[in-house]
C-alpha cells in the first residue's frame, strides 16, 4: 500500500504501470518534481518509518526496531491535524501547476453509467478545436474508457485504482507528469464512478462537477449530500430519456439547493447534443475567470513593483 | 471504502508528528470526528486497525470523540443542531445554512513514548 498519500497503490496503476515504479523513474530522472522528496522514501512496502535527523521520513528503515526500551517516557502531544492533510498539500501542489498552466481542471463525479465519458467524447469532439482539452480517467480497472477518449485524438492518461474507490490527489500528481497541453486549456478528470469517496479527496482542480442521468431518481442529492455539497455544478445528463420516465426535474433541483444552495444546474443529453452550448459556455465562462484572476493577480503585482521603482 | 485511505492518513499524519516531536510510539489516538464528516466512526476503527500492525501505532488504542453537528442559517442568523446536510434551519425554515461543525476529521492529541 502507497504509504505516501494513503492510496491503495498496490493495486494503482497509471497506464498499465505500477505507481511506485513510476516513483522511481520519476526521481531517477528528474529532481524538479514538486513533492520528490515524499517519493524518495516510498518505495517499501514497509510500514514502519524512523525520522533522520533532518526530518525525513525513511520508509522501511523500522521505527520499532529503533527504539530502546526503557529510555522513553510517556507523554501527550496536541496535534490538531485533518486527516486528509497530505492529500490536501498533494491537490495545494497539484493546484498550483496547474495555475502555472493555465489548465481548467474539472473533476467529474457520479454514480457508474450517469454518462461521463459519453460526455467528454462528445466535448472534446465539439470543442476540442477551441480549447486544448486533456483527460485523467479514473477506474479500478481497464484502459477502456481512455481508448474512447484517445479516439477523439486527445490525449488521456488512464489510472487503475484496483480496489480503490477513488482518486486522490497524488496519483492525479502523478498522471500529470504525463501532460504537456500546453499553455491553456481543459483538464477534465473523470473520477472513479461513486457517489461516496470521491466527495472528500480534493484533487487540485477548480470545481467538482457532478453528473446525475435521469435514470437515477431524483432524489439522489439527498442520498448522497457530501457530493452535491461539494460539487458547484451538478448536470442533470440523458434529458432525452425524460419521456419515458416520471423523474421530476424541478424536484431533483430543489433537492440539490438543499444541500447546496449556491450549486449550478445545466441539464442536457450528451447522446443527442441537447444542452451542451450551456455546457461549453459555462467552461468558457470558467476559463475566463480563471485568466482574469491570473491577470487581476498579475497586474497587481505590477502596479506593486511600479510604485516600489517610483519611490526609489 | 475510503476509511481505509482515511485511517492511512491518520498514521501519516502520527509519522510526521514523531517527526517533528521526536517520539517513537504511540500508545493511544484520539480523533475528532464529525458527525457529518466523510467518516462513520465504526469503519475507522475497524480500519485503523488494519492499518496500524507494523506501524509506529501498532497495537495503539484509539479514542473517537463525536462531534455533533452545527448549522449556522445566513437568513435569521440563528445557529442550531444540525443533523443532515439537507436540514433546513429549524427558525425559519430556510436552506442556506452554513455547517459550523460537525464535518472534523482530525486527529487531537497522543500519548506517546
Ligand atoms: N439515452 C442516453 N444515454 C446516454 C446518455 N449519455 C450516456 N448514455 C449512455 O449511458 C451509458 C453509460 O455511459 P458512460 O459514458 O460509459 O458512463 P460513465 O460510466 O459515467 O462514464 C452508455 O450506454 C451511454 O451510451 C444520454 O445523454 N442519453
Ligand atoms: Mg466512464
Ligand atoms: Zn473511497
Ligand atoms: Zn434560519
Amino acid at each position: 500500500m502507497c504509504t505516501t498519500c494513503g492510496c491503495a497503490s498496490g493495486n494503482t496503476q497509471i497506464e498499465g504501470h505500477d505507481l511506485h515504479h513510476g516513483h522511481a523513474h520519476a526521481h531517477d530522472h528528474d529532481h524538479t518534481h514538486s513533492h520528490a522528496h515524499d517519493h524518495a522514501h516510498s518505495h517499501s512496502q514497509s510500514h514502519s518509518h524512523a525520522p533522520d535527523a533532518k526530518g525525513d521520513l525513511h520508509y522501511g528503515r523500522g521505527a520499532a526496531g529503533a527504539h530502546a526500551p526503557g529510555l522513553s517516557q510517556r507523554r501527550m502531544v496536541q496535534i490538531e491535524q485533518d486527516i486528509l492533510s497530505k492529500n490536501d498539500r498533494y491537490a495545494a501542489a497539484n493546484r498550483e501547476k496547474l495555475a502555472e498552466q493555465n489548465l481548467l481542471a474539472l473533476n467529474l463525479v457520479s454514480s457508474p453509467g450517469s454518462g461521463k465519458t459519453t460526455l467528454l467524447t462528445r466535448t472534446i469532439e465539439d470543442i476540442g478545436k477551441t480549447f486544448t482539452c486533456g483527460v485523467i480517467e479514473g477506474d479500478q480497472q481497464t484502459a477502456n474508457d481512455a481508448d474512447r477518449i484517445r479516439a477523439t485524438g486527445a490525449k488521456a492518461v488512464q489510472i487503475n485504482t484496483g480496489k480503490g474507490c477513488h482518486l486522490d490527489a497524488h496519483m492525479v500528481g502523478h498522471a500529470l507528469e504525463q501532460f504537456d497541453l500546453g499553455e491553456q486549456g481543459v483538464l477534465f478528470i473523470e473520477n472513479v464512478g461513486n457517489l461516496v469517496c470521491p466527495a472528500a479527496f480534493d484533487l487540485g482542480e477548480a470545481h467538482k462537477v457532478a453528473i446525475l442521468s435521469v435514470t437515477e431518481g431524483e432524489d439522489k442529492p439527498l442520498k448522497y449530500p457530501d457530493m452535491f455539497h461539494a460539487a458547484d455544478l451538478m448536470i442533470l445528463n440523458k434529458v432525452d430519456l425524460l419521456p419515458y420516465l416520471d423523474f421530476d426535474v424541478a424536484q431533483c433541483i430543489e433537492y440539490a439547493r438543499r444541500v447546496n444552495p449556491e450549486i449550478q444546474v445545466l441539464q442536457l443529453s450528451a447522446r443527442t447534443g441537447e444542452g451542451m452550448q450551456g455546457w461549453y459556455a459555462w467552461i468558457e465562462q470558467r476559463q475566463q475567470a480563471l485568466l482574469q484572476a491570473k491577470l487581476d493577480a498579475l497586474e497587481s503585482q505590477v502596479a506593486s513593483l511600479k510604485r516600489t521603482l517610483g519611490k526609489g | 471504502m475510503h476509511e481505509m485511505s482515511l485511517a492511512e492518513g491518520v498514521i501519516q499524519v502520527l509519522e510526521e508528528s514523531a517527526v517533528a516531536q521526536g517520539f517513537s510510539r504511540v500508545k493511544k489516538v484520539w480523533l475528532e470526528i464529525g458527525r457529518l464528516s466523510h467518516v462513520e466512526a465504526e469503519a475507522m476503527r475497524f480500519c485503523f486497525e488494519a492499518v496500524c500492525k507494523g506501524s509506529i501505532a501498532q497495537d495503539a488504542e484509539l479514542e473517537i470523540i463525536e462531534i455533533p453537528g452545527t448549522g449556522w442559517c445566513h437568513e435569521c442568523g440563528k445557529q442550531f443542531e444540525y443533523q443532515a446536510r439537507y436540514d433546513p434551519c429549524p427558525h425559519c425554515n430556510g436552506y442556506q445554512v452554513q455547517m459550523v461543525a460537525g464535518d472534523e476529521m482530525r486527529v487531537k492529541e497522543l500519548e506517546v513514548e
